[in-house]
C-alpha cells in the first residue's frame, strides 16, 4: 500500500521536464494521471528516485480541431475527451471508447497520454488510435518526432519512446464525414480491463467499402491493428462472407494470454465475436 | 392537547416500536464521516505494526534476519515466533479446537501466512521496514487439492500433529486429515439407495470465497504499564469472547481486559475468529509500553483471513417414480487450508451442514463430512451463512434440481411435492434438528404467482425453440429456490464457542426523566442494531425508540454475549432483550399500581402507560413511572427501574424464502443478463420492514458475486489468483440488478416476539437461486451440473463442452 | 526522504502540511487533517472508499500524491453538511432511504453523488447506477443507495425551482 519515496517536481514547461528527465536518467518517470504509475508504485512494483508531474505544463493541454486533423495533448483526461461535443462530432469513436474505459474517478484523473505511452496491453487508447491511424508526439533532448502509433508498440511496457522522451501530443486524422465506427469491448464488470475488445471504422461509398480499419485491445502483449482485416472488407460490400473473412483475418494476428478472465480458447472465440460485432456496427453506422 | 386524545394506534406509532420503518440513528453520524472505525483512532505514541508474509505456500523457514530493518530509524521492533514463545504466544488455539500460527513457527503453510511483524512509528516506516527483513525459506511441495491431500504419499502438512490421530473432534486417518463428522443413519439411508426407484448423484462443489468486507481487519492495543490494564480496540465481530480468549493466552486476567468493539464496516463473518495481527499487536504494545496498531491491507485480507466455503459434496438422493423423496445421502470432503480456523460452535466441525435436507421432509438421511488441510489460507468461516448452512442449502437445492432433471419433473412441482408441510412443525428432520416454524407451501405459491411461472417457462420453451432455430443466440433460464435455514446458535447445552454458552443478553435501565439505556452482548456492523432494538424495547416498555440508547462493544460495560454472526442478534439477543424488557414492565406495573393506589393485578398495559382495569381514564405512563421509581420509597421495591436478561434459546429459528431468478445467457461470450430477482422471505415477526429489505438487498448482492465471479483460486504452486480487487469479483452499481422483495410472516413459536432473523438469508437462498438460473439455462440440451462461480469464461465452457458454438 | 510543503484548501479551509512526497492524499487527510470521513477499502484503486472531490472532480484519494494536490480545493464528505450542522441534501437523503448500513463506504458515496448530480441534476435510474459504479458497497446491494440519489436530484432540483 505504501510506495517507496522519491522527490517530486510540477515543472511548469516542457523543457524542464525534458531536463530532469536527462538529468536523472532512468531514476526518473513522468506522471500523467497517475492510475496506472500509483498503483504500481504502491504495490512497490515500480520504483523511481524521482516523480515529474505533467500537469504543471499548459502546452500539454488542450484539444484542438481544424484542418482535418485532431490534437490531443497529452494530459488531456478521459472525462475532457467526452464531455467534448465537438471532438463527438469529429470522431464520435473517441467517446464511445472512453466510456468503456476504467470508472467516473478514473476518467476524471486518467488521460490518454498516460493512456497510451505506457505500454500497457490492457489500456484501451492504444488499439482505438492505431484503428484511427493516429501519430504520437514525442519531444526528446534531440528534438520532435513522430511515431505512428501502429508503429509504436513493441512489446508489453515497451514502447518506441526512450527513457529520454515525453509524449506531448496525439494527432488524429479527422475520419471522413459519414465513417461508421464501433468501440466494442467485453469485460467482466466496470473497471475491468477488456476481456477482448475491438475497434473499427468503415468508410462505405455507392454500397462497397471504401476503407476499414480494425484493431484489438487485450488480446496480445500490445495492441493489435490487423491490415489484413481491413484488407478483407475494403472493395467489398460487407456482406456476411467478407465479414467472416475479416474476423478470420483479425484472429490470425490475435496471441491472447490466459489469465483470470479465462483461458486462451475462450478469449480466442470471444474475440472473434467482439471483432463480429464492432464490424457489424461500424457497417451499420457508416452513411 | 391532553394525554387522552391520541388514540392507541397513534401512541404507538409515535413510540416507532416493532414494525416501525423507522430511521436509523447510525446515520446521522455515518453521513457525516463522522463514524469512528478502528483506523480512526489515534492515541498518543501509537505506533504502528505489519507483518512480513511469505511469498511461499510451503516452505521451511530456515532464518530470520532483521538487522536491516532494526537499523532504519523508527523501527522499534521486529518480531518472530522465537520472541513469542516464552510468553508461549507463538501459537493461539482457533476456534474450532485447532491450534494456529501466530508467527511462522519453523514452516510456513500458506502464501501470505505471517512470518514477522515490525512495529514502527508510521505506517510508512513499517512498510520500509518489512522490505528489510530478509527470511530464508525451503521450498517444500505443496498440496492445494483435498483429495490429493489425503492420497497416501502426500506431503505431511501440519509437522505439529505428526503422527497424533486423536484429532479435536475424534480420530483422524491421515497426516492431512482432520476430522470426521457423521450425522442421521449410514444403514437404513443406503438401505433407502439400494431399492429405490430413481436415484440422482452428483458431486455438488461450493467454491472458496471470502466475505471481503469494505473494511479489513485491524485493531489497537495499549497496554498501561501502571495500571495494568490493556485495552484493544478491534474489528470483532464477538469482542467479549476475545477478552476471555486473550485471558486465556496472555495470562492476563480478564478483568484488566477491556474489549472494544467501535464501528465496524462490515463483518460477514471475516471479523468472528482471533487473527495473528491482534495477537501481535498486543504483544508489540506490552513489549514497547506504548499503543500498537495494526490495520490490514486488502491483499493481506484476501490472503490470509478467514476464506469461506470449499465443499466438496457429493451427494445421492433417492426418490418413488411420482417425484417422492425417500432418503438423501452425502459425504462433503471439506478444504480447511492449513490450520482449521473455522468459526464454528465447538460440537459442530461442520458447522449446521446437517441443514442439508433443506425444506423438503426426507425420512431418511446420512451426512458425512470430512475436513482436510491444504496449503491455502486458513478457515473457513461462515460468511453470512450461519455455519455452512450456505454450502447445506446449495447442495440440497441443486440436488433437487438434478433429481428433477432425472424425473424429467417441472422443478418447482417437484419441491412443492416434497415440501415440509405446515402442520408438521415443529418438524423433526432426519438429521437432527427441530425446525420450529413454516408454511412452505403459501409462500412457493405466492413467489410462483408473482413471477407469473407457467408464463416464464412458455417464454423459455419458445426461446429454447428459437434458438435450435437460430433465431437467437441467447437462452433463458429461471432460477428457483426454496431455502430453509437455521440460525440464532443457540441453546447452551449443544451450542458453545471455547466453552462459552452462545446465550446472549441485554441489560437495561431507566433514567428518571423516562428515557433509557441498554447494553448487549452483541455489535453491529451495519445490521443497525441501535435502532432496531430500540424499536423492540419501545414497544415492550412504551418508552420511545427515540429516547432508548442502545450500547454495544464495550465489554467493561456491555453484558456478556457471544457477539453478531450467524444471524443470531435477533434471535437470541433480540429475545434477551424483550425479556429484560417484560422485567421492566413487571416491576412498572406494580409502581403503577402503587401510584394508583390499586392492586397490582387491576392495571393493564397499554401501549405507554398502565391503566386501572375499567377506568382507562386513571392511568400512570411509563415517563410518570420512570421518575417514581427515583423518587418514591416504595415498601417492597427497590429504587430505580432495571432489569438485566441472559437469554438461553430453546432452540434455533428456521426463516425462509422462496427465490426466483430470470436470466438471459449470451452462450457466445458467456455473459448473464439478470432479468429479474423476486425474494420472498419469512423471517417471523418483522422488527423493521426498511431494514429487513435493506439486508436482503446486500445479501442477495453477495450471492451475486459468489455466484457469479467471486473465487478465491490458487495456483498449483499454492500462489493466490484473486488477492486484488481487480480479479475478486465485487459487483458495482451496474452490475448489480433491481430487486423484487415480499414476504410471508411465520412467527417462531419459541422466541419472545416471534422473529427468526434474516441478514443471511439472502445469501443462502441467492446462491443457489443465481446458481439454477444458470443451469437452467442449458438444461434443454443435458446439462447436469456445472461449479460455480458462473463467470463468462465458465458459462462459455458450458456451452462449448455442449456443442452449442457449432 | 526530505519533506515538502504543500497547501491547500479542504472544505473550505485552507490548510498547510509537511509530508514526503511519497505521502497519498488520502493518508494526508485521515492522519494528518484528522479528516477520517473518505475510508481505504483496497490498495490497487478499485473501491472507491477514499473518494473526494478535487477541484470540481469525483477523484481516488488514495491514488493522489500529496505534491499532485498541492494547490488544490478538496470536499470531502465532511464539507457537505450545511453551516447549521444540519445535514446536506444527499445525506439526508440517504439517511431516509435506508443508503447505507455499515457507513464504511458512505462518505466516499455521498461524495461522488454530490459531483455526479453537478454533472446530470436530472439522471435516470441507469445513469445513476453508471455514475456510482466507481464505488463499491458490501451491504445495500446498491438498491436504496439509488433512490437515495434520485430522491436527492428531485429534492435539489425542487429547492433550485423554489429559488428562482
Amino acid at each position: 500500500m505504501i510506495p517507496s519515496g522519491f522527490e517530486y517536481h510540477r515543472p511548469t514547461d516542457i523543457a524542464s521536464a525534458l531536463n530532469l528527465l536527462q538529468t536523472h536518467g532512468d531514476e526518473a518517470r513522468v506522471i500523467a494521471g497517475g492510475h496506472s504509475l500509483i498503483p504500481m508504485m504502491k504495490l512497490r512494483m515500480a520504483d523511481l528516485d524521482h516523480l515529474i508531474d505533467l500537469q504543471g505544463i499548459a502546452e500539454l493541454r488542450g484539444i484542438e480541431i481544424g484542418d482535418g486533423t485532431i490534437a490531443l495533448g497529452a494530459m488531456v483526461t478521459q472525462s475532457e475527451l467526452i464531455d467534448s461535443d465537438a471532438l463527438a462530432n469529429a470522431a464520435p469513436i473517441l467517446r464511445e471508447a472512453a466510456l468503456q474505459i476504467a470508472d467516473p474517478q478514473v476518467r476524471y484523473v486518467g488521460t490518454i497520454g498516460g493512456n497510451v505511452a505506457n505500454g500497457d496491453p490492457g489500456n484501451d487508447m492504444p488499439g482505438l488510435m492505431q484503428c484511427l491511424n493516429a501519430r504520437f508526439e514525442l519531444q526528446g533532448p534531440n528534438g520532435t518526432r513522430q511515431v505512428a502509433a501502429r508503429d509504436f508498440y513493441e512489446a508489453a511496457y515497451f514502447t518506441a519512446r526512450s527513457d529520454e522522451e515525453i509524449l506531448t501530443r496525439i494527432v488524429i486524422p479527422v475520419p471522413a464525414a459519414g465513417t461508421g465506427y464501433a468501440y466494442e469491448k467485453q469485460k467482466r464488470k466496470i473497471g475491468d480491463y477488456a476481456t477482448a475488445a475491438a475497434a473499427v471504422l468503415v468508410g462505405l461509398e455507392g454500397g462497397q467499402i471504401t476503407e476499414a480499419a480494425v484493431a484489438m485491445t487485450n488480446l496480445s502483449d500490445t495492441p493489435v491493428y490487423s491490415a489484413a482485416a481491413g484488407a478483407a472488407l475494403v472493395g467489398t460490400s460487407g456482406d456476411d462472407a467478407a465479414r467472416a473473412t475479416a474476423v478470420a483475418a483479425a484472429l490470425g494476428d490475435i496471441d491472447p494470454s490466459e489469465d483470470m478472465r479465462g483461458p486462451v480458447e475462450f478469449k480466442k472465440h470471444v474475440a472473434g465475436v467482439i471483432i463480429r460485432r464492432a464490424i457489424d456496427r461500424a457497417i451499420e453506422r457508416a452513411a | 392537547m391532553n394525554d387522552l386524545t391520541p388514540t392507541a394506534e397513534e401512541r404507538a406509532a409515535n413510540l416507532k416500536g416493532m414494525g416501525s420503518s423507522r430511521k436509523r440513528v447510525e446515520d446521522v453520524r455515518f453521513t457525516q464521516g463522522k463514524g469512528n472505525y478502528v483506523d480512526d483512532i489515534k492515541l498518543p505514541d501509537m505506533l504502528f505494526g505489519d507483518f512480513v508474509r511469505t511469498p511461499y505456500a510451503h516452505a521451511k523457514v530456515i532464518s530470520v534476519n532483521k538487522d536491516a530493518a532494526l537499523a532504519l530509524p523508527g523501527v522499534i521492533a521486529v518480531l518472530t515466533a522465537e520472541d513469542l514463545a516464552p510468553l508461549g504466544l507463538h501459537w493461539m488455539p482457533t476456534l474450532a479446537g485447532d491450534k494456529q500460527m501466530v508467527l511462522a513457527d519453523g514452516k510456513v503453510l500458506f502464501q501470505g501466512q505471517e512470518v514477522a511483524f515490525v512495529v514502527a512509528e508510521d505506517r510508512y516506516i513499517a512498510a520500509d521496514a518489512v522490505e528489510l527483513v530478509e527470511v530464508e525459506y525451503e521450498e517444500l511441495p505443496v498440496v492445494v487439492d483435498p483429495f490429493k491431500a489425503l492420497e497416501p504419499d502426500a506431503p505431511v502438512l501440519r509437522e505439529d500433529l505428526r503422527d497424533n490421530m486423536e484429532g479435536a473432534h475424534g480420530p483422524r486417518k491421515h497426516n492431512n486429515h482432520i476430522f470426521t463428522w457423521e450425522q442421521g443413519d449410514k444403514d437404513a439411508t443406503e438401505a433407502v439407495l439400494a431399492e429405490a426407484d430413481v436415484v440422482a448423484e452428483e458431486m455438488v462443489y461450493y467454491h472458496r470465497c471470502h466475505p471481503c468486507p469494505l473494511e479489513t481487519c485491524g485493531s489497537v492495543a495499549s497496554m498501561d504499564a501502571v495500571t495494568g490494564k490493556l485495552t484493544l480496540w478491534g474489528t470483532f465481530q464477538a469482542p467479549h469472547a476475545v477478552r476471555t480468549v486473550a485471558s486465556l493466552i496472555s495470562g492476563i486476567a480478564e478483568h484488566n481486559i477491556r474489549v472494544i468493539s467501535p464501528d465496524i464496516g462490515g463483518g460477514f463473518g471475516n471479523k468472528v475468529g482471533v487473527y495473528p495481527g491482534y495477537v501481535c499487536s498486543i504483544v508489540a504494545s506490552i513489549v514497547t509500553g506504548k499503543p500498537v496498531k495494526w490495520v490490514e491491507d486488502r491483499m493481506d485480507n484476501l490472503m490470509s483471513t478467514a476464506f469461506a466455503r470449499d465443499y466438496w459434496m457429493q451427494g445421492k438422493i433417492a426418490a418413488t417414480k411420482e417425484g417422492r423423496i425417500t432418503g438423501l445421502w452425502c459425504h462433503t470432503t471439506a478444504d480447511h487450508g492449513g490450520f482449521d480456523a473455522c468459526a464454528d460452535p465447538t460440537k459442530f466441525p461442520a458447522g449446521f451442514m446437517n441443514i442439508c435436507t433443506g425444506s423438503y421432509d426426507i425420512p431418511v438421511a446420512y451426512l458425512a463430512v470430512d475436513g482436510v488441510y491444504t496449503n491455502k489460507a486458513p478457515g473457513g468461516v461462515a460468511y453470512r451463512c450461519s455455519f455452512r448452512v450456505t454450502e447445506a442449502a446449495y447442495f440440497i437445492e441443486r440436488m433437487i434440481e438434478v433429481l428433477s432433471i432425472k424425473l424429467n419433473m417441472d422443478a418447482a412441482e417437484l419441491r412443492r411435492i416434497n415440501f415440509i408441510k405446515a402442520d408438521q412443525f415443529p418438524y423433526n428432520s432426519a438429521l437432527g434438528w427441530e425446525y420450529d416454524s413454516g408454511d412452505y407451501h403459501t409462500a412457493w405459491d405466492k413467489a410462483l404467482a408473482a413471477v407469473d411461472y407457467p408464463g416464464l417457462r412458455t417464454e423459455q420453451a419458445q426461446r429454447l425453440e428459437d434458438f435450435k432455430a437460430g433465431k437467437t443466440r441467447k437462452l433463458m433460464g429461471i432460477g428457483l429456490t426454496h431455502f430453509t435455514e437455521i440460525v440464532g446458535a443457540g441453546p447452551v447445552k449443544n451450542c458453545d464457542i471455547l466453552g462459552l454458552g452462545m446465550f446472549d443478553s441485554c441489560e437495561i435501565r431507566i433514567h428518571p426523566t423516562g428515557s433509557a439505556i441498554a447494553r448487549l452482548g452483541t455489535i453491529s456492523q451495519g445490521q443497525g442494531h441501535a435502532t432496531t432494538f430500540a424499536q423492540i424495547l419501545a414497544s415492550e416498555i412504551g418508552l420511545p425508540a427515540d429516547d432508548i440508547t442502545i450500547e454495544e462493544g464495550d465489554t467493561d460495560t456491555a453484558p456478556y454475549g457471544l457477539g453478531t454472526y450467524g444471524s443470531r442478534s435477533t434471535p437470541v439477543a433480540g429475545a434477551a432483550t424483550a425479556m429484560a424488557g417484560r422485567k421492566i414492565r413487571a416491576k412498572a406495573q406494580m409502581i403503577a399500581a402503587y401510584l394508583l393506589e390499586v392492586h397490582d393485578d387491576d392495571v393493564e398495559f397499554d401501549v405507554d402507560r398502565f391503566a386501572v382495569k375499567g377506568a382507562p381514564e386513571r392511568f400512570k405512563t411509563m415517563k410518570d413511572i420512570a421518575f417514581a421509581a427515583y423518587n418514591q420509597a416504595i415498601p417492597g421495591l427497590e429504587p430505580g427501574l432495571e432489569a438485566v436478561s441472559y437469554y438461553d434459546p430453546p432452540n434455533m429459528t428456521y426463516p425462509f424464502g422462496a427465490y426466483v431468478c430470470v436470466i438471459d445467457v449470451d452462450v457466445d461470450t458467456g455473459e448473464v443478463d439478470i432479468r429479474r430477482f423476486y425474494a420472498l422471505d419469512d423471517c417471523g415477526t418483522r422488527i423493521n420492514p426498511m431494514i429487513i429489505e435493506g439486508q436482503v438487498h446486500g445479501g442477495l448482492t453477495e450471492a451475486l458475486a459468489i455466484a457469479m465471479g467471486q473465487e478465491i483460486s490458487y495456483d498449483d504452486m499454492g500462489n493466490h489468483k484473486t488477492a486484488t480487487l481487480m480479479d475478486f469479483f465485487m459487483p458495482t452499481a451496474w452490475e448489480t440488478p433491481h430487486y423484487e422483495t415480499d414476504h410471508t410472516t411465520t412467527p417462531s413459536p419459541h422466541h419472545p416476539i416471534g422473529a427468526k432473523g434474516v441478514g443471511e438469508s439472502p445469501n443462502v437462498g441467492g446462491v443457489p437461486c443465481f446458481s439454477n438460473a444458470v443451469h437452467d439455462a442449458f438444461r434443454g440440451f443435458g446439462l447436469t451440473q456445472t461449479h460455480m462461480p458462473h463467470d463468462h469464461w465458465r458459462v462459455w465452457k458450458t456451452a462449448n463442452d455442449l456443442g452449442l458454438h457449432g | 526522504m526530505a519533506k515538502m510543503h504543500v497547501k491547500m484548501t479542504v472544505n473550505g479551509k485552507a490548510v498547510e502540511a509537511l509530508a514526503e512526497p511519497r505521502t497519498l492524499l488520502i493518508h494526508l487527510l485521515r492522519e494528518d487533517l484528522n479528516i477520517t470521513g473518505p475510508h481505504i477499502g483496497c490498495e490497487t484503486s478499485h473501491c472507491g472508499a477514499c473518494t473526494i472531490d478535487m477541484d470540481g472532480k469525483s477523484v481516488k484519494s488514495c491514488t493522489v500524491f500529496v505534491g499532485q494536490a498541492d494547490g488544490a480545493d478538496i470536499t470531502t464528505v465532511e464539507g457537505l453538511v450545511n453551516d447549521d450542522g444540519s445535514l446536506g441534501v444527499i445525506q439526508e437523503q440517504f439517511r431516509e432511504h435506508h443508503g447505507l448500513q455499515c457507513g464504511f463506504c458512505t462518505p466516499g458515496m455521498i461524495t461522488r453523488a454530490h459531483r455526479l448530480l453537478q454533472e446530470n441534476p436530472t439522471p435516470t435510474e441507469s445513469e445513476v447506477r453508471m455514475g456510482m459504479s466507481g464505488n463499491l458497497c458490501r451491504c445495500t446491494g446498491y438498491q436504496n443507495i439509488v433512490k437515495a440519489i434520485m430522491a436527492s436530484a428531485d429534492t435539489l432540483n425542487a429547492q433550485k425551482e423554489a429559488a428562482e
